[in-house]
Protein backbone atom coordinates (compact mmCIF):
# COMPACT_ATOMS: atom_id res chain seq x y z
CA UNK A 1 0.00 0.00 0.00
CA UNK A 2 1.10 3.32 -1.11
CA UNK A 3 2.41 5.67 2.03
CA UNK A 4 1.02 8.61 2.92
CA UNK A 5 3.68 10.82 1.09
CA UNK A 6 3.03 9.07 -1.54
CA UNK A 7 -0.63 9.84 -1.56
CA UNK A 8 -0.74 13.26 -0.88
CA UNK A 9 2.28 14.08 -3.51
CA UNK A 10 -0.06 12.61 -6.37
CA UNK A 11 -3.27 14.16 -5.35
CA UNK A 12 -2.05 17.67 -5.06
CA UNK A 13 0.98 18.05 -6.45
CA UNK A 14 -0.14 18.65 -9.62
CA UNK A 15 -2.04 21.93 -8.21
CA UNK A 16 0.93 23.64 -8.00
CA UNK A 17 4.34 21.76 -8.28
CA UNK A 18 3.24 19.79 -11.32
CA UNK A 19 -0.16 21.67 -12.78
CA UNK A 20 -1.24 20.58 -15.95
CA UNK A 21 -1.75 23.95 -17.74
CA UNK A 22 0.75 25.68 -16.52
CA UNK A 23 4.08 23.35 -16.21
CA UNK A 24 3.29 21.15 -18.84
CA UNK A 25 0.85 23.56 -20.85
CA UNK A 26 -1.66 20.71 -21.80
CA UNK A 27 -5.09 21.23 -22.46
CA UNK A 28 -5.23 25.33 -23.23
CA UNK A 29 -8.00 24.81 -25.99
CA UNK A 30 -11.58 24.05 -23.30
CA UNK A 31 -9.29 26.36 -20.92
CA UNK A 32 -9.74 29.29 -23.33
CA UNK A 33 -13.50 28.31 -24.81
CA UNK A 34 -15.37 27.56 -21.46
CA UNK A 35 -13.94 30.18 -19.07
CA UNK A 36 -15.96 32.90 -19.91
CA UNK A 37 -18.79 32.54 -16.95
CA UNK A 38 -17.78 30.74 -13.85
CA UNK A 39 -21.05 28.46 -13.97
CA UNK A 40 -20.29 26.77 -17.47
CA UNK A 41 -16.46 26.65 -16.00
CA UNK A 42 -17.30 24.65 -13.00
CA UNK A 43 -19.17 21.77 -14.83
CA UNK A 44 -16.38 22.04 -17.27
CA UNK A 45 -14.06 21.13 -14.23
CA UNK A 46 -16.26 18.83 -12.73
CA UNK A 47 -16.49 16.75 -15.71
CA UNK A 48 -13.12 16.62 -16.94
CA UNK A 49 -11.71 15.79 -13.31
CA UNK A 50 -14.58 12.25 -13.27
CA UNK A 51 -13.04 11.50 -16.62
CA UNK A 52 -9.76 11.74 -15.80
CA UNK A 53 -9.77 9.88 -12.56
CA UNK A 54 -11.97 7.03 -14.20
CA UNK A 55 -10.16 7.07 -17.08
CA UNK A 56 -6.81 6.40 -14.92
CA UNK A 57 -8.55 3.86 -13.01
CA UNK A 58 -9.78 1.77 -15.66
CA UNK A 59 -6.80 1.50 -17.47
CA UNK A 60 -4.93 0.81 -14.33
CA UNK A 61 -6.86 -1.99 -13.68
CA UNK A 62 -6.74 -3.48 -17.30
CA UNK A 63 -3.08 -2.43 -17.46
CA UNK A 64 -1.28 -5.68 -17.53
CA UNK A 65 -3.54 -7.15 -20.11
CA UNK A 66 -3.65 -4.38 -22.64
CA UNK A 67 -1.36 -5.41 -25.54
CA UNK A 68 1.18 -2.54 -26.13
CA UNK A 69 0.13 -2.57 -29.86
CA UNK A 70 -3.18 -1.25 -29.40
CA UNK A 71 -2.62 0.45 -26.11
CA UNK A 72 -3.71 4.11 -27.71
CA UNK A 73 -6.49 2.68 -29.04
CA UNK A 74 -7.84 0.88 -25.81
CA UNK A 75 -6.92 3.89 -23.72
CA UNK A 76 -9.03 6.13 -26.35
CA UNK A 77 -12.15 3.69 -26.16
CA UNK A 78 -12.23 3.90 -22.41
CA UNK A 79 -12.09 7.73 -22.52
CA UNK A 80 -14.25 7.86 -25.28
CA UNK A 81 -17.25 5.90 -23.32
CA UNK A 82 -17.09 8.07 -20.36
CA UNK A 83 -16.95 11.69 -22.18
CA UNK A 84 -20.45 9.98 -24.12
CA UNK A 85 -22.05 8.65 -20.60
CA UNK A 86 -20.83 12.74 -18.93
CA UNK A 87 -22.32 14.19 -21.80
CA UNK A 88 -25.60 12.13 -21.64
CA UNK A 89 -25.78 13.11 -17.78
CA UNK A 90 -25.39 16.36 -18.41
CA UNK A 91 -27.28 16.81 -21.05
CA UNK A 92 -30.35 14.72 -18.78
CA UNK A 93 -29.77 17.31 -15.81
CA UNK A 94 -28.01 20.12 -16.64
CA UNK A 95 -29.53 20.86 -20.02
CA UNK A 96 -28.92 24.37 -20.45
CA UNK A 97 -24.92 24.64 -19.36
CA UNK A 98 -24.75 21.40 -21.66
CA UNK A 99 -25.93 23.35 -24.61
CA UNK A 100 -23.41 25.86 -23.95
CA UNK A 101 -20.82 23.86 -23.64
CA UNK A 102 -21.82 22.00 -26.66
CA UNK A 103 -18.73 20.29 -28.33
CA UNK A 104 -16.44 21.27 -25.57
CA UNK A 105 -17.50 18.27 -23.37
CA UNK A 106 -16.99 16.25 -26.49
CA UNK A 107 -13.62 17.62 -26.66
CA UNK A 108 -12.62 16.45 -23.39
CA UNK A 109 -11.49 13.26 -25.62
CA UNK A 110 -8.96 14.96 -26.83
CA UNK A 111 -7.90 16.85 -24.04
CA UNK A 112 -4.06 16.31 -23.64
CA UNK A 113 -4.36 15.78 -20.00
CA UNK A 114 -6.72 13.10 -19.57
CA UNK A 115 -4.33 10.95 -23.07
CA UNK A 116 -1.35 12.31 -21.02
CA UNK A 117 -2.20 10.87 -17.53
CA UNK A 118 -3.35 7.38 -18.97
CA UNK A 119 -0.21 6.63 -21.09
CA UNK A 120 2.58 8.64 -18.26
CA UNK A 121 0.78 7.11 -15.24
CA UNK A 122 -2.37 4.52 -15.10
CA UNK A 123 0.12 2.32 -17.77
CA UNK A 124 2.82 2.08 -15.08
CA UNK A 125 0.38 2.69 -11.45
CA UNK A 126 -1.76 0.88 -9.45
CA UNK A 127 -5.42 1.22 -9.50
CA UNK A 128 -5.97 3.66 -6.42
CA UNK A 129 -3.30 5.79 -7.06
CA UNK A 130 -4.05 6.26 -10.78
CA UNK A 131 -7.58 7.15 -9.74
CA UNK A 132 -6.13 9.52 -7.48
CA UNK A 133 -3.66 11.43 -9.79
CA UNK A 134 -6.64 11.52 -12.21
CA UNK A 135 -8.73 13.38 -9.29
CA UNK A 136 -5.22 15.22 -8.63
CA UNK A 137 -4.59 16.70 -12.39
CA UNK A 138 -8.32 17.18 -12.51
CA UNK A 139 -7.80 19.65 -9.48
CA UNK A 140 -4.59 21.20 -11.26
CA UNK A 141 -6.80 22.12 -14.20
CA UNK A 142 -9.37 23.35 -12.66
CA UNK A 143 -7.13 25.97 -10.35
CA UNK A 144 -6.54 27.54 -13.40
CA UNK A 145 -9.65 27.68 -14.89
CA UNK A 146 -11.93 28.65 -12.66
CA UNK A 147 -8.88 31.67 -11.96
CA UNK A 148 -9.74 32.67 -15.38
CA UNK A 149 -12.93 32.25 -15.10
CA UNK A 150 -13.03 34.07 -11.72
CA UNK A 151 -11.40 37.10 -13.51
CA UNK A 152 -13.11 36.89 -17.12
CA UNK A 153 -16.64 36.60 -15.87
CA UNK A 154 -15.99 39.55 -12.47
CA UNK A 155 -14.02 41.93 -15.01
CA UNK A 156 -15.85 40.75 -18.27
CA UNK A 157 -19.31 40.98 -17.23
CA UNK A 158 -19.52 42.07 -13.66
CA UNK A 159 -20.93 38.93 -12.42
CA UNK A 160 -19.86 35.48 -10.76
CA UNK A 161 -22.12 32.45 -10.98
CA UNK A 162 -24.83 35.11 -13.21
CA UNK A 163 -25.11 37.08 -9.67
CA UNK A 164 -24.34 40.88 -11.07
CA UNK A 165 -21.17 41.83 -8.52
CA UNK A 166 -20.85 45.18 -10.05
CA UNK A 167 -23.57 47.15 -11.85
CA UNK A 168 -22.95 47.60 -15.65
CA UNK A 169 -22.60 51.20 -17.16
CA UNK A 170 -25.30 49.82 -19.66
CA UNK A 171 -27.57 49.16 -17.02
CA UNK A 172 -26.93 52.48 -15.55
CA UNK A 173 -24.56 51.28 -13.02
CA UNK A 174 -20.77 52.43 -12.39
CA UNK A 175 -18.53 49.63 -14.04
CA UNK A 176 -17.40 50.18 -17.71
CA UNK A 177 -16.99 45.90 -18.40
CA UNK A 178 -13.62 45.22 -20.47
CA UNK A 179 -15.08 43.51 -23.59
CA UNK A 180 -11.92 41.94 -24.58
CA UNK A 181 -12.00 39.48 -21.66
CA UNK A 182 -15.56 38.19 -22.67
CA UNK A 183 -13.70 36.92 -25.93
CA UNK A 184 -11.53 33.71 -25.29
CA UNK A 185 -8.55 35.21 -26.54
CA UNK A 186 -8.40 37.26 -22.95
CA UNK A 187 -7.57 34.12 -21.47
CA UNK A 188 -3.88 33.85 -23.00
CA UNK A 189 -3.00 36.74 -21.20
CA UNK A 190 -4.32 35.16 -18.11
CA UNK A 191 -3.21 32.15 -18.27
CA UNK A 192 0.50 33.36 -19.47
CA UNK A 193 0.10 36.33 -15.96
CA UNK A 194 -0.55 32.70 -14.18
CA UNK A 195 2.29 30.79 -15.45
CA UNK A 196 4.26 34.17 -14.62
CA UNK A 197 3.27 34.33 -10.85
CA UNK A 198 3.57 30.72 -10.37
CA UNK A 199 6.78 31.04 -11.36
CA UNK A 200 8.21 34.05 -9.36
CA UNK A 201 7.51 31.80 -6.30
CA UNK A 202 8.78 28.59 -8.04
CA UNK A 203 11.53 29.00 -9.18
CA UNK A 204 12.31 25.52 -10.36
CA UNK A 205 9.59 25.61 -12.37
CA UNK A 206 11.57 28.28 -14.92
CA UNK A 207 13.38 26.73 -18.20
CA UNK A 208 17.10 26.72 -18.20
CA UNK A 209 18.17 29.06 -21.27
CA UNK A 210 19.50 27.92 -24.01
CA UNK B 1 3.62 -11.81 -19.52
CA UNK B 2 4.52 -9.69 -21.55
CA UNK B 3 4.83 -12.14 -24.89
CA UNK B 4 1.32 -13.30 -23.74
CA UNK B 5 -0.39 -9.87 -24.37
CA UNK B 6 0.96 -9.49 -27.61
CA UNK B 7 0.13 -12.83 -29.37
CA UNK B 8 -2.78 -11.66 -32.11
CA UNK B 9 -5.65 -14.01 -29.96
CA UNK B 10 -4.85 -12.09 -26.62
CA UNK B 11 -4.81 -8.63 -28.66
CA UNK B 12 -8.25 -9.80 -30.42
CA UNK B 13 -9.95 -10.97 -27.29
CA UNK B 14 -8.67 -7.94 -25.21
CA UNK B 15 -9.96 -5.51 -27.88
CA UNK B 16 -13.86 -6.85 -28.29
CA UNK B 17 -14.14 -7.62 -24.81
CA UNK B 18 -13.07 -3.96 -24.06
CA UNK B 19 -15.61 -2.87 -26.94
CA UNK B 20 -18.55 -4.77 -25.77
CA UNK B 21 -18.39 -3.50 -21.97
CA UNK B 22 -17.92 0.08 -23.49
CA UNK B 23 -20.55 -0.71 -25.73
CA UNK B 24 -22.91 -1.67 -22.81
CA UNK B 25 -21.85 1.52 -21.00
CA UNK B 26 -22.68 3.93 -23.21
CA UNK B 27 -25.89 2.59 -24.52
CA UNK B 28 -27.12 2.11 -21.04
CA UNK B 29 -26.69 5.51 -20.16
CA UNK B 30 -28.25 6.75 -23.49
CA UNK B 31 -31.44 4.51 -23.09
CA UNK B 32 -31.83 5.27 -19.41
CA UNK B 33 -31.17 9.10 -19.59
CA UNK B 34 -33.59 9.39 -22.46
CA UNK B 35 -36.93 10.25 -21.11
CA UNK B 36 -35.30 12.84 -18.70
CA UNK B 37 -33.09 14.33 -22.03
CA UNK B 38 -36.73 14.18 -24.10
CA UNK B 39 -38.07 16.52 -21.14
CA UNK B 40 -35.21 18.89 -21.12
CA UNK B 41 -35.87 19.34 -24.97
CA UNK B 42 -39.62 19.84 -24.96
CA UNK B 43 -39.34 22.68 -21.91
CA UNK B 44 -36.58 24.11 -24.25
CA UNK B 45 -38.74 24.62 -26.83
CA UNK B 46 -41.52 26.00 -24.68
CA UNK B 47 -38.72 28.41 -23.29
CA UNK B 48 -37.85 29.38 -27.10
CA UNK B 49 -42.11 29.66 -27.37
CA UNK B 50 -42.41 32.04 -24.56
CA UNK B 51 -39.32 33.72 -25.70
CA UNK B 52 -39.84 34.54 -29.08
CA UNK B 53 -43.37 36.11 -27.17
CA UNK B 54 -41.64 38.47 -25.13
CA UNK B 55 -42.90 36.33 -21.98
CA UNK B 56 -39.25 35.02 -20.56
CA UNK B 57 -38.17 36.42 -17.89
CA UNK B 58 -35.37 34.91 -15.07
CA UNK B 59 -38.29 34.19 -13.03
CA UNK B 60 -40.71 32.69 -15.01
CA UNK B 61 -41.62 29.57 -14.27
CA UNK B 62 -41.97 28.07 -17.70
CA UNK B 63 -44.32 24.54 -17.34
CA UNK B 64 -46.76 26.59 -15.38
CA UNK B 65 -46.99 30.00 -17.73
CA UNK B 66 -47.28 27.32 -20.78
CA UNK B 67 -50.40 25.37 -18.98
CA UNK B 68 -51.86 28.51 -18.18
CA UNK B 69 -51.71 30.79 -21.11
CA UNK B 70 -50.89 28.80 -24.17
CA UNK B 71 -53.08 26.75 -26.36
CA UNK B 72 -51.22 24.55 -29.19
CA UNK B 73 -53.33 24.31 -32.04
CA UNK B 74 -52.77 22.15 -35.70
CA UNK B 75 -54.29 23.62 -38.83
CA UNK B 76 -53.66 21.87 -42.38
CA UNK B 77 -52.51 24.66 -44.26
CA UNK B 78 -53.89 23.77 -47.78
CA UNK B 79 -57.49 23.01 -46.22
CA UNK B 80 -56.98 25.39 -42.94
CA UNK B 81 -59.29 23.03 -41.04
CA UNK B 82 -57.76 22.50 -37.65
CA UNK B 83 -57.17 18.78 -37.02
CA UNK B 84 -57.05 16.69 -33.22
CA UNK B 85 -53.57 14.89 -33.96
CA UNK B 86 -51.19 13.71 -36.97
CA UNK B 87 -50.49 10.32 -37.65
CA UNK B 88 -51.51 9.19 -34.33
CA UNK B 89 -49.51 12.27 -32.78
CA UNK B 90 -51.36 15.04 -30.35
CA UNK B 91 -50.56 18.38 -30.97
CA UNK B 92 -47.81 18.47 -28.34
CA UNK B 93 -45.98 15.65 -29.71
CA UNK B 94 -46.10 16.68 -33.41
CA UNK B 95 -43.29 17.38 -34.54
CA UNK B 96 -43.92 19.69 -38.26
CA UNK B 97 -40.22 19.75 -39.09
CA UNK B 98 -40.04 16.22 -39.25
CA UNK B 99 -43.42 15.67 -40.73
CA UNK B 100 -41.90 17.81 -43.89
CA UNK B 101 -39.78 15.41 -44.78
CA UNK B 102 -42.48 12.65 -44.63
CA UNK B 103 -44.82 10.79 -47.54
CA UNK B 104 -47.80 11.89 -46.92
CA UNK B 105 -47.28 14.67 -44.22
CA UNK B 106 -45.46 16.57 -46.52
CA UNK B 107 -45.12 18.54 -49.79
CA UNK B 108 -42.09 18.57 -52.26
CA UNK B 109 -41.58 22.30 -53.24
CA UNK B 110 -40.92 23.35 -56.70
CA UNK B 111 -37.39 25.44 -56.87
CA UNK B 112 -39.47 28.57 -58.08
CA UNK B 113 -41.74 28.15 -54.56
CA UNK B 114 -38.94 27.32 -52.27
CA UNK B 115 -37.38 30.69 -51.65
CA UNK B 116 -36.79 29.71 -47.82
CA UNK B 117 -34.61 27.20 -49.32
CA UNK B 118 -36.15 24.06 -47.33
CA UNK B 119 -37.11 21.51 -49.94
CA UNK B 120 -40.60 20.67 -48.15
CA UNK B 121 -43.52 22.26 -46.15
CA UNK B 122 -44.92 20.38 -43.31
CA UNK B 123 -49.07 19.90 -44.48
CA UNK B 124 -50.06 20.71 -40.80
CA UNK B 125 -48.69 23.75 -39.02
CA UNK B 126 -48.31 23.39 -35.07
CA UNK B 127 -49.88 27.14 -33.96
CA UNK B 128 -49.16 28.44 -30.48
CA UNK B 129 -52.13 30.69 -29.04
CA UNK B 130 -50.89 32.71 -26.13
CA UNK B 131 -53.68 34.10 -24.63
CA UNK B 132 -53.20 37.49 -21.53
CA UNK B 133 -54.12 37.17 -18.13
CA UNK B 134 -57.77 37.95 -19.12
CA UNK B 135 -58.18 34.69 -21.34
CA UNK B 136 -58.35 37.42 -24.80
CA UNK B 137 -55.85 36.12 -27.66
CA UNK B 138 -52.68 38.19 -26.56
CA UNK B 139 -50.31 36.45 -29.33
CA UNK B 140 -49.92 33.76 -31.76
CA UNK B 141 -46.41 32.00 -32.60
CA UNK B 142 -45.76 29.64 -35.44
CA UNK B 143 -42.41 28.13 -36.64
CA UNK B 144 -40.38 29.22 -39.49
CA UNK B 145 -37.32 28.05 -41.29
CA UNK B 146 -34.98 28.69 -43.87
CA UNK B 147 -31.52 28.45 -45.36
CA UNK B 148 -29.19 31.20 -44.87
CA UNK B 149 -25.22 30.76 -45.23
CA UNK B 150 -24.30 27.65 -43.63
CA UNK B 151 -27.35 25.64 -43.31
CA UNK B 152 -31.41 25.76 -42.03
CA UNK B 153 -31.77 28.59 -39.30
CA UNK B 154 -34.71 27.49 -36.90
CA UNK B 155 -37.12 30.17 -35.16
CA UNK B 156 -40.47 31.17 -34.40
CA UNK B 157 -41.86 34.51 -35.01
CA UNK B 158 -44.59 35.77 -32.84
CA UNK B 159 -47.29 37.75 -34.56
CA UNK B 160 -49.88 39.81 -32.38
CA UNK B 161 -53.44 39.12 -33.07
CA UNK B 162 -54.05 41.74 -36.02
CA UNK B 163 -51.78 38.78 -37.71
CA UNK B 164 -49.56 41.49 -39.24
CA UNK B 165 -47.75 43.30 -36.46
CA UNK B 166 -44.31 41.37 -35.26
CA UNK B 167 -44.08 40.57 -31.56
CA UNK B 168 -40.72 39.25 -31.46
CA UNK B 169 -38.41 36.84 -33.26
CA UNK B 170 -36.37 33.96 -31.70
CA UNK B 171 -34.07 31.70 -33.68
CA UNK B 172 -33.30 28.62 -31.50
CA UNK B 173 -31.05 26.78 -33.44
CA UNK B 174 -28.69 27.87 -36.83
CA UNK B 175 -25.21 26.95 -38.35
CA UNK B 176 -24.52 30.82 -39.16
CA UNK B 177 -20.54 32.46 -38.61
CA UNK B 178 -20.50 32.99 -34.42
CA UNK B 179 -19.99 36.90 -34.39
CA UNK B 180 -21.64 37.49 -38.03
CA UNK B 181 -24.45 35.84 -38.82
CA UNK B 182 -25.01 34.37 -35.59
CA UNK B 183 -26.17 37.68 -34.36
CA UNK B 184 -29.24 36.48 -35.48
CA UNK B 185 -29.50 35.42 -31.82
CA UNK B 186 -28.55 38.57 -30.67
CA UNK B 187 -31.59 39.70 -28.53
CA UNK B 188 -31.09 43.47 -29.32
CA UNK B 189 -31.41 42.53 -32.80
CA UNK B 190 -34.53 40.47 -31.94
CA UNK B 191 -35.98 43.65 -30.27
CA UNK B 192 -35.24 45.42 -33.66
CA UNK B 193 -37.96 43.69 -35.12
CA UNK B 194 -40.86 44.50 -32.66
CA UNK B 195 -43.59 46.47 -34.05
CA UNK B 196 -42.88 45.49 -37.33
CA UNK B 197 -45.39 44.73 -40.11
CA UNK B 198 -45.51 41.74 -42.23
CA UNK B 199 -48.16 42.61 -45.08
CA UNK B 200 -48.59 46.02 -47.23
CA UNK B 201 -51.81 45.77 -49.97
CA UNK B 202 -52.09 42.14 -48.84
CA UNK B 203 -48.40 40.93 -49.81
CA UNK B 204 -45.65 40.26 -47.79
CA UNK B 205 -43.14 43.70 -47.69
CA UNK B 206 -40.86 42.48 -44.69
CA UNK B 207 -37.70 43.62 -45.76
CA UNK B 208 -34.17 43.10 -44.32
CA UNK B 209 -31.57 45.58 -45.62
CA UNK B 210 -28.71 47.79 -44.85
CA UNK B 211 -31.43 50.90 -46.15
CA UNK B 212 -33.70 51.15 -43.70
CA UNK B 213 -36.34 53.88 -45.58
CA UNK B 214 -39.63 52.57 -45.22
CA UNK B 215 -40.02 52.17 -41.11
CA UNK B 216 -42.99 50.00 -40.98
CA UNK B 217 -41.52 46.82 -42.95
CA UNK B 218 -38.07 47.36 -43.04
CA UNK B 219 -35.74 45.69 -40.45
CA UNK B 220 -31.86 46.60 -40.22
CA UNK B 221 -29.68 44.42 -41.68
CA UNK B 222 -26.54 42.37 -39.54
CA UNK B 223 -23.54 44.08 -40.61
CA UNK B 224 -20.95 41.31 -42.16
CA UNK B 225 -23.87 38.54 -43.04
CA UNK B 226 -25.75 39.80 -45.87
CA UNK B 227 -26.22 36.41 -47.01
CA UNK B 228 -27.60 35.42 -43.23
CA UNK B 229 -29.81 38.33 -43.94
CA UNK B 230 -30.71 37.79 -47.28
CA UNK B 231 -31.49 34.14 -45.90
CA UNK B 232 -33.98 35.29 -42.86
CA UNK B 233 -35.62 38.01 -45.48
CA UNK B 234 -36.35 34.84 -47.87
CA UNK B 235 -37.27 32.74 -44.82
CA UNK B 236 -40.17 35.24 -43.67
CA UNK B 237 -41.07 36.10 -47.47
CA UNK B 238 -41.91 32.16 -47.83
CA UNK B 239 -43.37 31.71 -44.39
CA UNK B 240 -46.33 34.25 -44.41
CA UNK B 241 -46.93 34.13 -48.20
CA UNK B 242 -49.82 32.09 -49.50
CA UNK B 243 -47.68 28.98 -49.87
CA UNK B 244 -47.63 28.70 -46.37
CA UNK B 245 -48.88 30.41 -43.67
CA UNK B 246 -50.83 33.65 -45.19
CA UNK B 247 -54.19 31.94 -45.83
CA UNK B 248 -54.32 30.64 -42.29
CA UNK B 249 -53.35 33.94 -41.11
CA UNK B 250 -56.23 35.63 -42.90
CA UNK B 251 -58.71 33.42 -40.99
CA UNK B 252 -57.23 33.86 -37.94
CA UNK B 253 -57.06 37.64 -38.54
CA UNK B 254 -61.18 37.51 -39.57
CA UNK B 255 -62.15 35.66 -36.14
CA UNK B 256 -63.07 32.51 -38.15
CA UNK B 257 -61.74 30.43 -35.82
CA UNK B 258 -63.01 28.75 -32.81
Amino acid sequence: MASAKEVKEVLFGPIFANNPIALQILGICSALAVTSKMENTLVMCIALTLVTAFSNLFISIIRNHIPSSVRIIVQMTIIASLVIVVDQILRAYAYSIAKELSVFVGLIITNCIVMGRAEAYAMKSTPGLSFLDGIGNGLGYSVVLLTVGFIRELFGSGSLFGYQIMQLASEGGWYQPIGLLVLPPSAFFIIGGFIWVLRTFRTEQVEPKE
Amino acid sequence: MANKNESLGKTLFVVIALCLVCAIIVAGSAVGLKPLQQKNAALDMQRNVLDAAGLLTPETNVIELFEQRVETRLFNLNTLEEVESVDGKNATDYDPIASAKKAGLGTKLDKADDEAGIGSREDVAKVYFINDAQGELETVVVFVRGYGLWGTMYGFMAVAPDMNTIKGINYYEHTETPGLGGEIQNPNWAASWQGKEIYADGEVALNVTKNVTDQAHDVDALSGATLTSNGVENTMQFWFSDKAYGPLFDKIRKGELN
